[in-house]
């Protein structure tokens, strides 16, 4: 009971919030090699501008000798200069504040305006030398990790101008290629300018595509159509789809588990699939109260955190239905994306308010190097915490989260809805004749079919 | 014939001058092109049927075409008419068509589609067409040049004629969405085949009960000596100078440090390895020292009782064991049942127990005083008994159905009135039968050996036998009366016969009871013995039955069947008195049991006679020196006719037992009662506080005063109803208190699958106050751990590899490694040197 109120009364999730952009954050990258960088690419709300940034930000750093967890961040003059001289006016409100930037220990160490328009994906390269960024002006861009000299243009290393929007990017885990997806999931070689390959199944368009980090040939992709399309590298026809009741928005491999993956739907929930058998969802995750916009694996593979339109970060166990964890501040908006960090310490935001966010995994962790005795209290609260998870008053305790009032309302209004649901379905099964309206289990409502 | 061609012309285009004027004259060269065009189109779309075919178009005139409305192209066909500027000088040609336009005019038209000559990208499957479209080809067509080609071999044409013989069309194709399915489908089981490799290692993954990320790391610790030197290479100058003069005086500059077959011993046992290997050593030796101690210290008691109890110990325990032999191998089970045969073959042999030895005699003298020698003397005489008589029954029999002296033809055999060696006096339902007053019995004499040292006990042990037997006369009573109802007529005969047969047996067994009078503790132990021996008697008949089955079916081979005597014999042996006694009543389905009994071994055992007789001889003396056994002959009349009345009334019999054994059990009363047991428990009670002495005087014989009883008697108020009061057949219990039940587990978790387990779990202390410091670091180990500052990679191919790797090895761990023998033979001998 006490291990369980100490660690409500110490979970402080909240790090630092890395406001350099101009609008709302749309996509974010993780460093492959470095856990201190960061990339995030935003959307400028204007429509006649179109001006889009992409802003490297130095995310933290943890000097683990020191013992103490001191993040940083301000932004560098040039950037800011070059920026000037695109958005003229609007400037006069940013410059004073630069300094005050400068003095915390956060960083923005280089901002480039890479993409007329949105910024709809980027992509950090597996050696981490250099990354691509997609735009809807149709083109993908390369970019150099470094930045350049002082006083030197930014410019792409390559550019490839594509015949329609790309709104999904990602990847190779080891080699050279890196696939998009817009009218069709294309499959890049870096050395050429068309795609090698291009698959299509009778989609409009679809909205992400990933590479499956384990079994790295494989693909999938959230197409508008609600379905999931898998896709194998080396062959030319796509796998398999599932098609449900409502769109995906983004989906992610589990990296440690390879036939895992979760998928952020439209209907508030989301799914984890076995990609073998896709007739039935493994779990379905319901605790959102608003469309799921970005879901992405813990690199244990063991968690994962979601984003939502209702303005708040999830995270989920893997196997529960339920999550463990919701993160939300006052002033957080619509969350876009999210990542969790590849050392499994931190998860970072971006959302419409054009901040992101850095938060901690497990909210009541104490950062920084522990002594030997309280890693030992440390573990010997966990291991209370967990014996005694299910007597009622522990269990209320840990589960106790405030909600901002909206979603607290609409988590209600919910659950009334889903009971006015099962309660009509009953009274249909119980008016007509035996069979004709099945029971059907959660995770089979949601699947309307497989096409093979 | 150019006029002809002209007029044809100005009769076309005369038709259209009112619609376009700007065409007016019939040649105009400098016309613009897309005027022609304009006009051309025209033409075909109004379904002008032009007299002039043209053989030849430029593209341009395909363009336009094309973009015409392709249907109606199709429908009309191409006719264009040629401009007269397009090679108009061209006689030849003009003349050819001409000649066309005549042949048109005349008869049929005939459809001819025009050529394609240019390449596009975008090819529209309508406007594909062919020369010779409406033809069909036959393979015949095709197979005529090649008779003319030289170059074409034999060998194809042979193979040509015989296609063309044959005549058979190939199946079309699959429409393109069916193939792509099947492609898609085999490449979704191909990937989905490969996912799965993955399978064992996530799940080795989920039970781990510690995993530490990142997942593939090395191993911390020095590395060997010689891998930090192979990766070094010569870089200075002056190094490679060094390594140059080496190398010429072929000085080994790369030599391993090890050798090869030190390399080999120490891949065959890392050190991990040893560790486990000395661990188990340890242990062994460990247990073997200790279990030596034991075995010292329990050979140096000397109380016989202890060593009566392990015995009696082992024998459960084999009989348990031999239990289990017989289900799972009953052929090692007949062995070991021959090899007790043979230990009691060899016990009976000796004079162990004849009372003849040293210790015996001193006992002989001693007894007059002693109880416990007494006791002692009783105990040998019993096991004397036991080892000789239970043959002598059997042998008897075999003797009596061999010679036909002992007995009379319609009299009984002995062995009904003999003693049991399995019989025990103690027991009553060895003696259901014996509820009648033994009537036409003479008092059987006492055997003379023990006759002196058992009277006393004899007078003791009368009281207790007597209540027994008056238990279970009422039992046999009971039947009777049953008997008697079921059927009066035919049973009466029948019943008095049993009754007899029953007068008889309890006759002998009362004379046994009498004359063996064993003491209490005896007959306890016997009691024991009895009901391992009856175990036994069930193994037997099984096996019995299936030996049996066995040699009806087909004859068993000559060498079983000694085996097969044997078991019987030993099985006839063991049964008792008792059986007997089932016999009477149960064992009607197989009704020659109790006559066959004796008969049925026969046969058999001519084959393996000599040995018999032999023993018997033996057995023979051996009785006579120990006891005198009274004969008493009873027709044998009435047990033949109820065998053979019996099969009907078998099951009925069978019945009435099993009610017999259950006829205390009420099951409904029982639940009445329990219930109102729980009523009145939960009625409420008058709580006395009444303190006798408090305020008045106290003492024995002293009650408090009336009033005090009335003030200090306290009532509670009456429960609410009880919830269960209308239902008859519920017991609701309302012990649940809200109060607690708030700080209680609601319902069982998820892993656990019994509640046993979870109150377990909940528990076993998980602090360092109530736990070992290693067992709170095992206990509060965290189930996933991050290296600080690492980043953890997804999972990789090289893990799956090592995976696999290690499940091998492990796969193998269970046969014997031979690579690893020789070091564990040398950390033995390490083992051994530092134990000295």
């Amino acid at each position: 009971m006490n291990a369980t109120k100490l660690e409500r009364v110490l979970a402080k999730p909240f790090l630092a919030s890395l406001d350099g952009h101009r609008d709302a954050v749309n996509c974010m990258a993780k460093h492959s090699t470095s856990l201190s960088t960061l990339l995030s690419g935003a959307c400028d709300g204007e429509v006649n501008t179109h001006t889009i940034t992409i802003c490297f930000i130095i995310a933290y750093c943890i000097d683990f000798y020191e013992k103490e967890f001191t993040p940083f961040y301000y932004v560098c003059e040039d950037p800011s200069l070059h920026l000037l001289d695109i958005f003229g006016g609007k400037l006069s409100t940013f410059n004073p504040k630069v300094k005050v930037w400068n003095l915390t220990k956060h960083n923005c160490v280089r901002t480039i305006q890479a993409h007329e328009g949105f910024v709809r994906g980027m992509v950090v390269r597996f050696c981490g030398t250099s990354f691509y960024s997609i735009g809807d002006d149709k083109t993908i861009k390369q970019w150099n990790m470094e930045a350049p000299g002082y006083g030197v243009e930014e410019e792409p290393i390559n550019t490839i101008l594509g015949k329609t929007v790309f709104t999904g990017l990602d990847h190779h885990q080891k080699n050279g290629t890196f696939a998009t997806c817009g009218q069709t999931v294309d499959i890049w070689d870096e050395q050429r300018s068309t795609p090698i390959r291009s698959f299509s199944w009778g989609v409009e368009s679809f909205s992400s595509v990933r590479f499956n980090p384990v079994e790295t040939e494989l693909l999938a992709s959230c197409a508008s159509d609600r379905s999931i399309v898998l896709y194998d590298m080396r062959e030319s026809m796509p796998l398999k789809k599932v098609i449900m009741t409502m769109r995906s928005n983004t989906l992610s491999w589990n990296p440690m588990e390879a036939f895992y993956f979760t998928c952020a739907n439209e209907d508030y929930n989301l799914y984890t699939y076995d990609m073998r058998y896709l007739e039935k969802p493994v779990t379905v995750h319901m605790d959102h109260v608003s469309a799921v916009l970005d879901v992405d694996y813990s690199p244990t593979g063991r968690e994962f955190v979601s984003a939502s339109f209702d303005k708040s970060i999830r995270i989920f166990p893997k196997e529960n239905r339920n999550s463990r964890e919701v993160y939300h501040t006052k002033r957080m908006q619509h969350v876009v994306c999210v990542k969790w960090s590849a050392d499994n310490k931190y998860v970072m935001s971006g959302s419409d308010e054009m901040n992101i966010r850095l938060w901690k995994a497990n909210a009541a962790e104490k950062l920084g190097v522990l002594s030997h005795r309280e890693k030992l209290a440390a573990n010997y609260n966990q291991k209370l915490k967990e014996k005694f998870q299910y007597h009622p008053k522990v269990k209320r305790i840990a589960r106790h989260r405030h909600l901002p009032k909206h979603i607290f309302t609409e988590a209600k209004e919910h659950t009334v809805m889903r009971e006015a649901r099962r309660r009509k379905e009953s009274n249909v099964r119980k008016h007509s004749k035996p069979g004709a309206v099945p029971m059907l289990s959660e995770r089979e409502k949601h699947v309307v079919a497989v096409v093979k | 014939m150019a006029k002809i061609l002209k007029k044809n012309k100005v009769s076309t285009k005369g038709t259209k001058k009112t619609l376009n004027k700007n065409t007016g004259t019939e040649k105009t060269p400098e016309k613009s092109s897309s005027a022609k065009r304009r006009e051309r189109k025209r033409k075909t779309v109004g379904k002008l049927k032009g007299t002039l075919k043209t053989t030849k178009k430029s593209p341009i005139e395909k363009l336009d075409l094309d973009n015409v409305d392709e249907d109606e192209l199709l429908n009309e066909g191409e006719e264009i008419i040629p401009s007269e500027d397009e090679g108009g000088s061209d006689d030849d040609r003009k003349h050819q068509k001409l000649l066309e336009a005549i042949s048109a005019l005349g008869g049929k038209k005939k459809r001819r589609l025009a050529e394609r000559s240019e390449a596009t990208i975008q090819i529209s499957e309508f406007s594909v067409d062919a020369k010779g479209e409406g033809e069909k080809i036959n393979l015949s067509d095709l197979i005529q040049t090649i008779a003319k080609t030289p170059a074409v071999s034999a060998q194809t044409k042979s193979h040509l004629k015989k296609l063309k013989l044959e005549e058979k069309t190939v199946d079309s194709p699959l429409t393109k969405p069916e193939t792509e399915r099947i492609q898609r489908n085999v490449a979704f089981q191909k990937s989905s085949e490969e996912v799965s490799r993955w399978q064992s290692i996530v799940k080795q993954n989920l039970k781990a009960e510690q995993l530490v990320f990142p997942l593939n790391q090395e191993a911390p610790g020095p590395k060997p000596l010689e891998q930090v030197v192979c990766g070094w290479k010569a870089r200075t100058p002056l190094e490679q100078e060094i390594f140059r003069l080496l190398s010429v005086n072929k000085q080994p500059i790369n030599d391993p440090v090890l050798t090869p077959i030190e390399e080999e011993s120490l891949k065959a046992m890392s050190l991990e390895d040893a560790k486990i290997r000395r661990a188990e050593l340890q242990k062994a030796r460990a247990l073997q020292s200790y279990y030596e101690a034991k075995a010292r210290r329990e050979r140096s008691i000397k109380s016989k009782k202890y060593h009566k109890v392990q015995n009696k110990a082992k024998r459960k325990e084999f009989v348990k064991k031999f239990d289990e032999m017989l289900k799972s191998d009953p052929v090692s089970a007949l062995e070991e049942l021959q090899k007790l045969e043979l230990g009691r073959m060899k016990e009976r042999m000796s004079l162990k127990h004849q009372n003849s030895g040293k210790w015996a005699k001193s006992k002989a003298i001693m007894a007059k005083y002693d109880d416990g020698a007494r006791k002692a003397m009783q105990q040998q005489l019993e096991v004397n008994k036991d080892l000789t008589q239970k043959l002598a029954t059997t042998l008897s029999d075999e003797e009596g159905e061999d010679d036909g002296e002992t007995s009379e033809p319609d009299m009984l055999p002995d062995f009904v009135n003999e003693v049991e060696p399995g019989q025990d006096p103690a027991n009553p339902w060895m003696r259901g039968q014996l509820s009648k007053d033994p009537v036409d019995l003479t008092e059987p004499s006492v055997p003379e050996t023990a006759a002196a040292v058992l009277i006393s006990e004899d007078e003791e042990e009368g009281p207790e036998e007597t209540e027994e037997e008056g238990l279970l006369r009422g039992f046999a009573e009971r039947r009777k009366q049953r008997q008697e109802q079921e059927a009066e007529n035919e049973a009466a005969k029948n019943q008095d016969m049993e009754v007899m047969t029953e007068e008889n047996k309890a006759g002998a067994e009362k004379a046994v009871a009498s004359h063996d009078a064993a003491d209490a503790d005896i007959a306890d132990d016997d009691e024991e013995e009895e009901e391992e021996l009856s175990k036994f008697t069930n193994l037997f008949q099984e096996l019995k039955d299936s030996r049996m089955e066995a040699e009806a079916s087909a004859m068993v081979a000559e060498v079983s069947e000694p085996e097969c005597a044997q078991l019987q014999q030993a099985m006839f042996r063991i049964k008792s008195l008792e059986d007997m006694d089932l016999l009477d009543q149960e064992e009607q389905a197989d009704p020659a049991e109790p006559n066959a009994e004796a008969p049925q071994p026969a046969p058999l055992e001519s084959k393996g006679a000599d040995k018999k007789r032999k023993r018997k001889r033996g057995i023979d003396l051996a009785e006579v020196l120990t006891k005198e056994a009274t004969v008493i002959n009873v027709p044998l009349a009435p047990t033949a006719v109820e065998g053979a009345e019996g099969a009907a009334h078998g099951q009925e019999e069978q019945r009435d037992v099993i009610k017999e054994a259950f006829a205390g059990d009420d099951v409904i009363s029982d639940f009445l009662k329990d219930k109102r047991r729980e009523e009145e428990a939960g009625r409420p009670k008058v709580v006395d506080l009444t303190l006798p002495g408090w305020g008045e005087w106290g003492g024995q014989g002293l009650q408090p005063s009336k009033k005090k009883r009335r003030r200090f008697r306290l009532k509670t108020a009456p429960p609410p109803p009880r919830k269960d009061g209308g239902l008859a057949s519920v017991i609701i219990s309302e012990k649940r208190d809200s109060s607690v039940s708030m700080h209680q587990v609601g319902a069982l978790p998820h892993p656990f699958l019994l509640p046993e387990q979870f109150e377990v779990t909940m528990r076993a202390p998980v602090g360092a106050t109530w736990n070992t410091r290693q067992a709170v670091k095992k206990i509060t180990m965290p189930k996933i751990v991050t290296k600080v500052g690492a980043i953890i990679q997804p999972m990789s191919r090289d893990d799956l590899l090592k995976h696999s790797r290690k499940q091998e090895e492990e796969g193998t761990a269970g046969e014997p490694k031979k690579r690893k023998a020789p070091q564990r033979k040398r950390s033995q001998k390490r083992h051994k040197k530092t134990k000295n």
